[in-house]
């Protein structure tokens, strides 16, 4: 089991468990406000875009190549950015913060 | 009349439910009352005919939002539902159960419903079905895991009939496409991608025949077959139909709206009734960039149109001004589009593949207007077609077509 923090860009906390699944998945089943998944978590619409706090970049891994290019149509995106419906969670993860994109 | 403000939505897919959830994003602070026939909380549709067809287990639906956020956010859902009748004079609509519900805003969000074309013998046919809702993909694969032959037939090559196929394939089926017309994915992309598509699947040893015209379907003995008018038949112990869709219109029609293969709207998705609107497959609807009415079954054009209505509603002005992207995945082969590309004179191609991965784009144009870029297996071709397709700039063909210059916008801008 993995415990996730989700910061909003109301800065709303929300801190969630799963052992399965993507990070996309379970932000949207608990409703994280700013994180859609419209595309249904195939990394095809960039709308589940998350900043990774700097000390966690390594456990999330890196972004794959269509991942980096699709975060290009994002203006806010940086080093930390990932779209959160290419991250496993697995247990490794516990501990785990990320921001919402704006 | 009324007084009461209310958004009535019917529809409860990826418009109806985006908009429910927008309007309150947008400081609507009216009553919300979301329909939909389906009984199922709403789920994401994209994934029915890929990962919840294939998926292992029992089939799993990723739900647009959870339960208790309806709650939350005040949006009174009712599944299992249909609306009837619209009584616009009192702006009032009633549901199969009698109801009467008033409103001060309508909006439509009915999408399509699957074509069964009249074929000689379907309606008594066995184990045929189309690929729509969660019931389909539910009764495709309750029938399909007990076949002891698993002889698929797939009637239509379009992105449904397809992604279909490669699901069915993954699953152990035998799979046999047939299309009308001489290519498939004929109304929806070139010949070039066409050719594309169809060698993927016949390496995937998916039967792909095209000009057939599916003219009946026979048993005899127990053993069924799709028969086409140059004589061929193909056996089928299942039979997926996916030759398009019909809007659900009869809504309209019955408000009195203008509607001519979707609802007519406006670019705030309004349709000739000022209060009531229509977003989603249902809408037809100007496209700036095109200059055209355009009616788009996806879920971008769904969600963007939601977002305007919910902005309109709240007071303030929004237009739909999207560019238009869809995406296809089968097999391993991931399919990026924006744009339309109807009207185009010209194509160019670049093939960035590499080893046996195909990576490439095809860049659509007319004249030097760049309508819309496929990209396979290439994010980088879609993301720099998005940018030029959005600043309207014209695009560089000579490093267009020269495979030293890397894709990006700044490369590709005309100077």
């Amino acid at each position: 089991m993995a415990k996730i923090t989700f910061i909003t860009r109301n800065d709303e906390h929300y801190i969630l468990e799963a052992d399965s699944g993507s990070l996309m998945e379970l932000a949207v089943q608990n409703g994280v406000d700013g994180i859609d998944g419209d595309c249904g978590g195939v990394c095809s619409c960039a709308t589940c875009h998350v900043h990774v706090n700097t000390e966690h970049m390594e456990k999330v891994g890196a972004a794959s190549e269509i991942e980096q290019d699709m975060l290009e149509l994002d203006d806010n995106a940086t080093a930390q950015s990932r779209l959160c419906c290419q991250i496993d969670v697995s247990d490794e993860l516990d501990g785990l913060v990320v921001r919402v994109a704006r | 009349m009324n007084e009461v403000e209310r958004c009535i939505i019917v529809g409860a897919s990826h418009a109806g439910v985006q908009l429910a959830f927008a309007l309150r994003t947008a400081g609507w602070n009216g009553d919300i009352v979301l329909y939909d026939r389906d009984p199922l909380l709403p789920y994401q549709r994209p994934p029915l005919s890929k990962t919840a067809l294939s998926g292992e287990g029992t089939m799993k639906l990723m739900p647009l939002k959870p339960e208790q956020a309806y709650t939350k956010a005040e949006i009174d859902l009712r599944l299992g539902c249909s609306v009837c009748a619209v009584n616009t004079a009192e702006q009032s609509v009633t549901d199969d159960g009698g109801r009467k519900t008033y409103y001060s805003h309508l909006v439509l969000a009915t999408g399509a419903r699957a074509i069964v074309p009249p074929i000689q013998g379907s309606e008594r046919a066995k184990n045929l079905f189309t690929l729509r809702d969660g019931q389909d993909v539910n009764r495709i694969r309750q029938t399909f895991n007990p076949l002891q032959s698993s002889r698929v037939v797939i009637i239509g090559a379009g992105y449904i009939g397809l992604e279909t196929a490669a699901s069915l394939k993954k699953m152990g089926a035998e799979v046999t496409v047939l299309e009308r017309e001489p290519r498939v994915l004929a109304r929806v992309t070139s010949p070039e991608m066409s050719a594309f598509f169809t060698e993927l699947h016949r390496n995937h040893g998916v039967h792909i025949a095209c000009s057939k015209n599916v003219t009946a379907i026979n048993e005899r003995e127990g053993v069924q077959q799709v028969c086409c008018a140059d004589g061929s038949a193909y056996t089928a112990d299942m039979i997926i139909v996916g030759v398009g869709v019909h809007v659900r219109q009869e809504l309209a029609k019955q408000c009195g709206l203008r509607v001519h293969n979707g609802v007519v709207t406006d670019s705030q998705c309004r349709s000739s009734v000022p209060n009531i609107f229509a977003i989603g497959d249902c809408s037809l609807h100007p496209n700036a960039q095109y200059q055209r009415f355009v009616r788009l079954e996806s879920v971008q054009n769904a969600v963007d149109q939601a977002k305007v209505v919910a902005e309109t509603l709240a007071g303030r002005c929004a237009r739909y001004e999207a560019i238009p992207w869809f995406w296809s995945d089968q097999y391993d082969i991931k399919l990026q589009i924006v744009g339309l590309a109807d009207g185009y004179d010209r194509v160019f191609f670049r093939d960035e593949s590499e080893g046996n991965t195909p990576s490439f784009s095809y860049w659509y144009f007319r004249g030097m207007q760049l309508l819309a870029v496929d990209a396979v297996n290439n994010a980088k071709a879609y993301v720099v077609g998005t940018k030029l397709l959005k600043s309207n700039a014209e695009v560089n063909l000579s490093r267009l077509q020269d495979l030293n210059t890397s894709l990006s916008l700044d490369a590709l801008i005309a100077s």
